[in-house]
């Protein structure tokens, strides 16, 4: 665990290889990267737009919106979603965006936290991601995010399914190659959540997760587990620095 | 209701052709897909969109299960006056929404 | 390199998730949609006037951007009257039927369509004189890899 730890560290600190590194957005056909740069041409959007709207509607019991203490999101979320994973101090453990967005529901609205992967709670990643759009990846320099990314990074090199693949296999080995009819790209984390003309609908990098882990025919852990956390925290620190996209699109 | 993201230029010269876009969120379930149980999921799509000028029709579209989900339209507008462009998508299982925008046209 | 190959071993087991789509209508069924728009008096189609735009290769088959223009003055009395775009293999042959009106000013639209396969898609103009006009393309869809069970 240890060792990992230091070749992250090492990974982490050694900008040479940023220019090695290429967004999933480099490996799309023009008509697909087009579609991502145009925000009137992005579906994302729509959900962006929805966010927004849910920024400023009051819930739960405390009958506050995000708006009420958070003020303006443009200047408020600017950055925030290019740290996270994160440590929350109350709870004890990382937390995703998502995750952190939830805790605010549930600690500071008194509202039921909208189930992941719904559209309530995509729109509101989409809309504070989105104001991180452009900015470097800045992974929080923490002890202990240190052991949770560590973890990541263990269970991104691991064989899993029945194919018995590891994700560094196809991200790290073969990203460039074609797998049937598909580039395999780097793997990097930067566009979510992001619409997905396969699922024809915004998602989140959990699920972006999962599909891969179902697609070596590995059962995924549900979503929100540990696991899935750790191996988003690895994917933050190995694309450091890399510009967010928030909404991106991908085939 | 769905959200929409609609782009007008809000003035023109007279006799400009403008350019409109329209993106309205929908998930346009063709009626033909197997979910993950094989379930055939019904259609509900959105049948027709219309655009009006005061009224006046400048474009209008039958939709099938074909177009994308979240369907997005380009298309043209001659300003010949200043007046309201109405935007209206109708579809399966009642869905109806409206938007209307403001054009304001010079000499 | 041992890794490479069990990638690619991978590869015919994630596709046949990825080819598990309805099959598709038929030409014949995409001339009948045509003769329906038409109706029974209508000229054959004549290539030329209308501009069919799609991209050569999408990875996708949910949304492929697609264009039409047509030639026209879109005068009051000599304009396009409406433009229609058909499929060979999609599950019904119908995508879009378009009507212009006279403020449409220019005889152009865009939106994105949905393509079960690699085929050809037709697009039908009609004018005020009643002449027919039409384009073709032919568009590859090559597919997402790790498609969700
Ligand atoms: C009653 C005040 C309150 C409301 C309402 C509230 N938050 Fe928060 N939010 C906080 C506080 C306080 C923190 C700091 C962490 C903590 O104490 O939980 C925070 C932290 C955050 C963070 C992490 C910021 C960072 O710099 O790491 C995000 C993202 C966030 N909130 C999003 C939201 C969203 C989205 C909503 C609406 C669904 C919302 N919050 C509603 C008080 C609030
Ligand atoms: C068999 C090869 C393979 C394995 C193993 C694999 N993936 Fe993927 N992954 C892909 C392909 C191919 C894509 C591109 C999407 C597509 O077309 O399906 C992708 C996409 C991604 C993306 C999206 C990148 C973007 O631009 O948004 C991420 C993140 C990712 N994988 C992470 C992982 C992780 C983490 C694992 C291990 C749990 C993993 N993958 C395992 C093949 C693989």
């Amino acid at each position: 665990m240890r060792r990992a730890a230091a070749l992250l560290l090492l990974l982490v600190a050694a900008p040479a290889r940023a220019e090695e590194r290429r967004s999933g957005f480099a490996d799309m056909a023009p008509a697909t990267r087009a579609m991502q740069q145009d925000d009137m041409a992005n579906p994302g959007m729509l959900w962006v737009l929805e966010g927004g709207a849910l920024w400023q509607r009051p819930a739960g019991a405390a009958a506050r919106s995000c708006a009420d203490c958070h003020g303006d999101a443009a200047a408020s979320m600017r950055g925030v979603a290019a740290r996270y994973p994160a440590m929350d101090p109350g709870e004890g453990r990382a937390v995703d965006l998502a995750g952190r967005i939830a805790l605010c529901q549930a600690r500071h609205q008194g509202a039921e936290p909208a189930p992941r992967e719904s559209q309530a709670a995509l729109a509101l990643a989409a809309y504070v991601a989105h104001q991180s759009r452009g900015m470097p990846i800045a992974p929080p320099a923490d002890a202990g995010m240190d052991a949770v990314r560590a973890e990541g990074q263990a269970l991104y090199r691991a064989r899993r399914g029945q194919l018995d693949l590891s994700c560094a296999q196809c991200h790290d080995d073969n990203a460039g190659r074609r797998l049937a009819g598909s580039v395999i790209p780097q793997g990097h984390p930067t566009g979510y959540p992001l619409y997905r003309l396969e699922w024809q609908a915004l998602g989140s990098l959990q699920r972006r997760l999962r599909g891969c882990m179902t697609g070596v025919r590995a059962a995924p852990p549900a979503y929100g587990a540990a696991d899935l956390i750790a191996i988003e925290a690895y994917l933050m620190a190995r694309a450091a620095g890399m510009p967010l996209e928030t909404p991106a699109v991908r085939p | 209701m769905a959200r929409v993201l609609l782009q007008v230029p809000a003035t023109a010269r007279r006799g400009e052709v403008i350019e409109i876009r329209a993106l309205i969120q929908h998930p346009m379930e063709t009626g033909f897909r197997p979910d993950a149980s094989g379930v055939v999921a019904p259609r509900d799509i959105i049948r027709r969109f219309a655009c009006t000028w005061d009224g006046e029709t400048v474009f209008s579209a039958e939709l099938h299960p074909a177009i994308a989900a979240n369907p997005y339209l380009s298309f043209t507008a001659l300003a010949t006056a200043s007046g309201t462009l109405e935007f209206a998508w109708t579809g399966d299982n009642g869905f109806a929404q409206t938007e209307t925008r403001r054009v304001t046209v010079a000499e | 390199m041992a890794s490479r190959r069990a990638v690619l071993a991978a590869t015919p087991g994630l596709l046949a998730v990825a080819l598990a789509r309805p099959a598709g209508a038929s030409p014949e069924a995409m001339r009948q949609a045509m003769r329906e728009f038409l109706g029974p008096d209508a000229p054959v189609p004549r290539p030329g006037r209308v501009r069919l735009e799609l991209p050569p290769l999408v990875e996708n088959g949910n949304a492929v951007p697609l264009s039409v223009s047509v030639e026209s003055p879109m005068t009051a009395t000599d304009r396009v009257r409406s433009i229609a775009v058909f499929t060979e293999r999609n599950p019904l042959p119908g995508v879009i039927i378009a009507q212009l009106g006279p403020r449409a000013g220019a005889a152009r639209f865009a939106t994105r369509i949905r393509l079960a396969t690699s085929q050809q898609i037709v697009a039908v103009a009609v004018m005020g004189d009643g002449s027919v006009w039409s384009d073709s393309a032919q568009v590859v869809v090559t597919l997402a890899a790790c498609v969700e069970s």
